[in-house]
């Protein structure tokens, strides 16, 4: 017999849940002998760098390091491996899965058209060396992940916000910051331009966009029960008459039939 | 002899006119509205086509102005974040009275599709807004329309700026 499952909420619960469903995992290869991603680790573990793992993803070579190292890798990558560029810098939030951010660096060697990624992982209240003095780019990078992150920089020449005001709190690319903004951002142009005194006049912020109020008189909330432009809400309920249609009878022609307005046009 | 000098009182009529002093002065302010140039997203790409020739704002007697100071209009076409909100502000309180605004486009209004942290979830929470142009983006034609709109509601106003306060908070 069927397993009994009530019905009062059917719409909430998903009708078909994969009991097998795994998650998709890029296939990691190893790094292939003989290839220039293989002179790569060589050179980098001739200058003592500890790597933790490499492999080759997507044919992107992939090596995780300490965090100490970063400078030392990138600086390896830089100069003897020819990886002139650094596309992009950044972090991600594990804080809920291993306690950690994962910070990484996106390299590309323009000469030989290859890619490598350097990853490495560091707990929630550890800074980074900054990389600024490899890679230029690392300027606005670095930022942006502090910014962004809260992970702090050591060494950065202007480590300041840059994409939030300066005056903001919290981190709003962390998993745990709401997406519609804990109670700081919610206020924070009332508080900025008025004062927090004026929190009760201008009220919380609308997050229901169907929402309609319908003591509100002046803002069409009442289409059809019109009141004068922002009437005593008191006297709402009592002056709720509909208002009859304004709109002109030449617009409600019937023109499937012949009618003397549509003659008078003609 | 020529004369010169027209004779109105023996020319037929006066040349006066009779009207009153609101009619008088919300013809002339509802008749040259300069908007203030302040686009904050693709809106501002539509407020843009609105004052170029295909649309022609000129003929309305809307010039865009690239001071608040001389500005009597703000449109504010686009996305509002909260970073930029206190310059809204400041742009808003550097204008001088009497002053109107349109709030363009679904961002404007209400924050549309952002619902996130940064962004101001409708510009009424700034300024207050006499107009509301939904849409996303609002073609030129209906910011037209919302300037007649405009238009229209300032000649029924009272000249008198003190008497028609309107219930602003903000």
């Amino acid at each position: 017999m069927r397993r009994y499952t009530p019905k009062d909420n059917v719409q909430k619960k998903a009708k078909y849940t994969d009991r097998f469903w795994v998650a998709p995992q890029v296939p990691r290869e190893e790094v292939e002998e003989g290839s220039f991603f293989e002179t790569v680790i060589d050179e980098l573990k001739s200058n003592n760098i500890e790597l933790l793992d490499f492999y080759v993803e997507l044919g992107q070579l992939v090596i995780h390091i300490k965090p100490e190292d970063n400078v030392k890798t990138l600086k390896t990558l830089k100069e003897k491996s020819c990886f002139k560029m650094c596309s992009e810098l950044s972090a991600i939030d594990y804080l809920a899965q291993d306690g950690e951010f994962e910070v990484f660096y996106q390299l590309l060697n323009l000469d030989k058209a290859q890619r490598a990624r350097v990853i490495t992982r560091i707990k929630e209240d550890q800074a980074i060396e900054s990389v600024e003095k490899v890679y230029r780019m690392a300027n606005f990078a670095e930022r942006e992940m502090y910014d962004m992150f809260g992970i702090y920089v050591n060494n950065h020449s202007y480590l300041k916000r840059i994409l939030m005001p300066d005056d903001w709190v919290g981190h709003p690319l962390r998993k745990t910051y709401p997406l519609q903004g804990d109670e700081h951002a919610q206020w924070y142009e009332v508080d900025k331009i008025f004062g927090k005194e004026y929190r009760d006049i201008i009220g919380p912020e609308n997050r229901d966009p169907a929402r309609v109020d319908r003591y509100d008189t002046q803002r069409f909330a009442r289409v059809g029960h019109e009141v004068p432009f922002g009437a005593d809400p008191e006297l709402v309920d009592k002056t709720d008459t509909p208002i009859e249609s304004r709109y002109s009878k030449t617009f409600l022609t019937d023109y499937t039939k012949g009618s003397k307005e549509l003659e008078n046009r003609r | 002899m020529a004369q010169h000098q027209v004779n109105y009182a023996s020319a037929g009529g006066l040349p006066v006119v009779l009207t009153s002093v609101d009619h008088l002065i919300n013809w002339g302010r509802s008749n040259s509205l300069w908007p203030l140039t302040y686009g904050l997203a693709c809106c501002a790409i539509e407020m843009m086509a609105s004052g170029a020739s295909r649309y022609d704002f000129d003929r309305m007697g809307v010039i865009f102005r690239a001071s608040p100071r001389q500005a009597d209009v703000m449109i504010l076409a686009g996305t509002l974040t909260k970073k930029h909100a206190e310059f809204t502000r400041r742009l808003y309180d550097q204008m001088a009275e009497p002053k109107w605004v349109i709030s363009m486009g679904s961002c404007a209004n209400t924050g549309g599709m952002f619902n996130t942290y940064s962004i101001v979830q409708g510009v009424d929470r700034i300024v207050p807004v006499d107009i509301y142009l939904p849409g996303c983006a609002p073609r030129p034609e209906t910011l037209q329309y919302a300037m007649m709109m405009l238009q229209q509601k300032i000649r029924r106003e009272s000249a008198n700026m003190n008497k028609n306060q309107k219930q602003r908070f903000i």
